[in-house]
């Protein structure tokens, strides 16, 4: 029997491996979800069959775990469906929040028992790792939906908190693994953990989000390996391993696209989040423009890039985007959308959003198809994109310096949908603004987009 | 170590290395679904939980039980519906539902 669940983990770890795989197209990779929830059901059913065959839990202990699975699939389901896509990258934050918290509980479950070493010092470090990223979610989440501030806050004394903190936390957790605890130590091993985990992530600023959300996705990963180490369960092992890895290579191609190293963000202290910052030092030279004239331009164009960015996700403008485009496009005009890799809230956030809008995804350019584009294009229409614009990138010694940027400056025209002359998350003043090519419609995006779409109705009737 | 636990190990190495391998290919535009979807797996931590459930005796135990039940249900299904909503629009163009309300003039 023992050899049946361990061939059926093997089959559930082979789907979640094929599964990433067929993630590697869009084609695919919705088939290689179902791949990998297929595998993950025969994972929970072999374990099942297992638990049963052991003699399997107490009346009151299938209870409780009936009713905790039945709520929690409830709430699960319940937010995966009707969560608007805008505020998706925190529900992933939640649910990596609440998975590392499980696997605090199945590690601190099993200290109670008074195990053997080598289930000690798994289950020390799962505590540990797991508080911090279900504290850490949590906190990132926050940020992310606006209901903790998403500028960085600063704590008297910089990170050293943090750091004796973790000290602190790395003390008790040896005086666990060396079997010198009572149920109180280990509440205060979960207690450090929670608070490393909050404090850890408040210093850092809203813009860095992303990747501070994958970062504690990886380490959700590597806490469940660790709890498959504590209950000796193989599939608990792999599933964890793979998370971890893969967790941290998309951790560092985020970090990468944003020119951002890791150690910078875990360190905190960059961007406000907010994108008001009011810097006009280049008010003077902008040329504003109203929303008729920006139609003219649009409308006897014969190729024009869209540009859409953080303001246009916050402001939920894909549809009056594609709706714009589906009136150019109607009248012969070649549109394009120049997706950058960290437009929108996280990689890949913004070309969600557009499918949502039921954008073709032919008409969607990545950052290198698009700057081959982009110099033929008779109009660049700029949606509430900064820093990924900012041609400053082009020449050291700026906060952007070296980030990979859309050349929207090499367009003929260039129009730019915006709230104000704010600056981005990296604090600088933008010179495509200030370039005598730009015209600025100072305008929320969904607004603009609106009033664009409207003029150049009334222009072609 | 006894040899049940270097062979978890091993297990443990071999998960990670092709963690990496797998995850070097996938596009930018995936990556928002991707960080969803390995999400979603890391919600096995629900075997954790039901295998839990087998040692817990007491009052303590039974409360550990429910909320870690309730906590990893919640990561794996919600992990999967939300990463199913995410790729389901990037279907190909022809799959979809007509989208124009109106024709455009």
């Amino acid at each position: 029997m023992n050899a049946v669940v361990q061939l059926a983990y093997l089959a559930a770890a082979v789907c979640f491996v094929t599964g990433l795989h067929l993630m590697n197209s869009p084609p695919t990779a919705r088939f290689g979800n179902r791949v990998s929830a297929a595998g993950m059901a025969v994972a929970v059913a072999a374990t099942l069959v297992l638990v049963v065959r052991d003699g399997g839990p107490s009346g009151a202990g299938w209870l409780t775990l009936a009713i905790g699975v039945l709520a929690g699939s409830v709430a699960g389901v319940h937010s995966g469906r009707r969560t608007p896509t805008t505020a998706m990258p925190q529900l992933v934050s939640l649910f990596n929040a609440v998975g590392g918290g499980a696997a605090v509980l199945v590690g601190a479950h099993d200290l109670l028992d008074s195990p053997g070493v080598a289930v000690r010092v798994p289950a020390v470090l799962d505590v540990l790792i797991g508080g911090v990223t279900f504290s850490g979610s949590l906190i990132a989440a926050g940020k992310l939906h606006g209901v903790v501030p998403g500028r960085p806050i600063r704590l008297p004394g910089g990170s050293v908190p943090v750091f004796l903190l973790a000290a602190a936390g790395l003390g008790v957790g040896g005086a666990v693994a060396a079997d010198r605890y009572t149920a109180w130590v280990l509440l205060a091993l979960a207690g450090l953990a929670l608070a490393i985990g909050v404090l850890g992530v408040l210093p850092i600023g809203g813009a860095d989000m992303p990747v501070v959300v994958s970062l504690l996705n990886a380490c959700t990963g590597t806490a469940v390996a660790l709890v498959g180490f504590v209950l000796d369960n193989t599939v608990l092992v792999v599933a964890g391993a793979l998370v971890g890895a893969s967790g941290g290579i998309l951790t560092k191609l985020m970090a990468d696209a944003m020119n951002r190293s890791i150690p910078d963000i875990v360190l905190g202290g960059y961007g406000t989040g907010d994108g008001t910052t009011p810097q006009v030092t280049g008010a003077a030279a902008v040329r504003a423009i109203e929303a008729d004239d920006a139609a003219i331009l649009l409308a006897y164009a014969r190729k024009v890039m869209i540009v859409p960015g953080y303001g246009l996700a916050a402001a939920q403008a894909q549809h009056a985007a594609r709706e714009l485009a589906d009136l150019l496009a109607g009248r012969g005009i070649e549109v394009g959308y120049a997706i950058h890799p960290v437009a929108g809230r996280m990689p890949g956030h913004m070309n969600v959003l557009l499918a949502e809008a039921n954008v073709p995804y032919e008409q969607m350019r990545d950052l290198d198809q698009a700057n081959a584009e982009l110099p033929r294009a008779d109009v660049a229409l700029v949606v509430g994109a900064n820093d990924v614009v900012n041609p400053a990138a082009r020449r050291p010694g700026n906060p952007v310096s070296g980030m990979p940027i859309l050349d929207v400056d090499r367009a003929a025209h260039v129009i730019v949908i915006k709230r104000s002359m704010g600056s981005g998350y990296a604090g600088i003043d933008n010179e495509l603004f200030t370039d005598p090519r730009t015209a600025m419609l100072f305008a929320d995006a969904r607004a603009g987009l609106g009033r664009l779409t409207a003029a150049v109705k009334v222009l072609v009737g | 170590m006894d040899d049940l636990t270097t062979g978890t190990v091993v297990i443990f190495v071999l998960g990670v290395l092709l963690g990496f391998e797998v995850i070097g290919k996938v596009p930018a535009t995936l990556h928002t679904p991707l960080m969803s979807a390995t999400n979603a797996i890391h919600g096995v931590v629900l075997a954790g939980a039901i295998a839990m459930a087998v040692t817990a005796d007491d009052p303590l135990g039974y409360a550990l039980v429910g909320v870690a039940g309730f906590f990893a249900a919640m990561n794996v299904t919600g992990g999967y519906v939300v990463t199913d909503r995410m790729l389901e629009m990037f279907r190909p163009a022809g799959d979809r539902a007509p989208r124009r309300e109106e024709a455009p003039r």
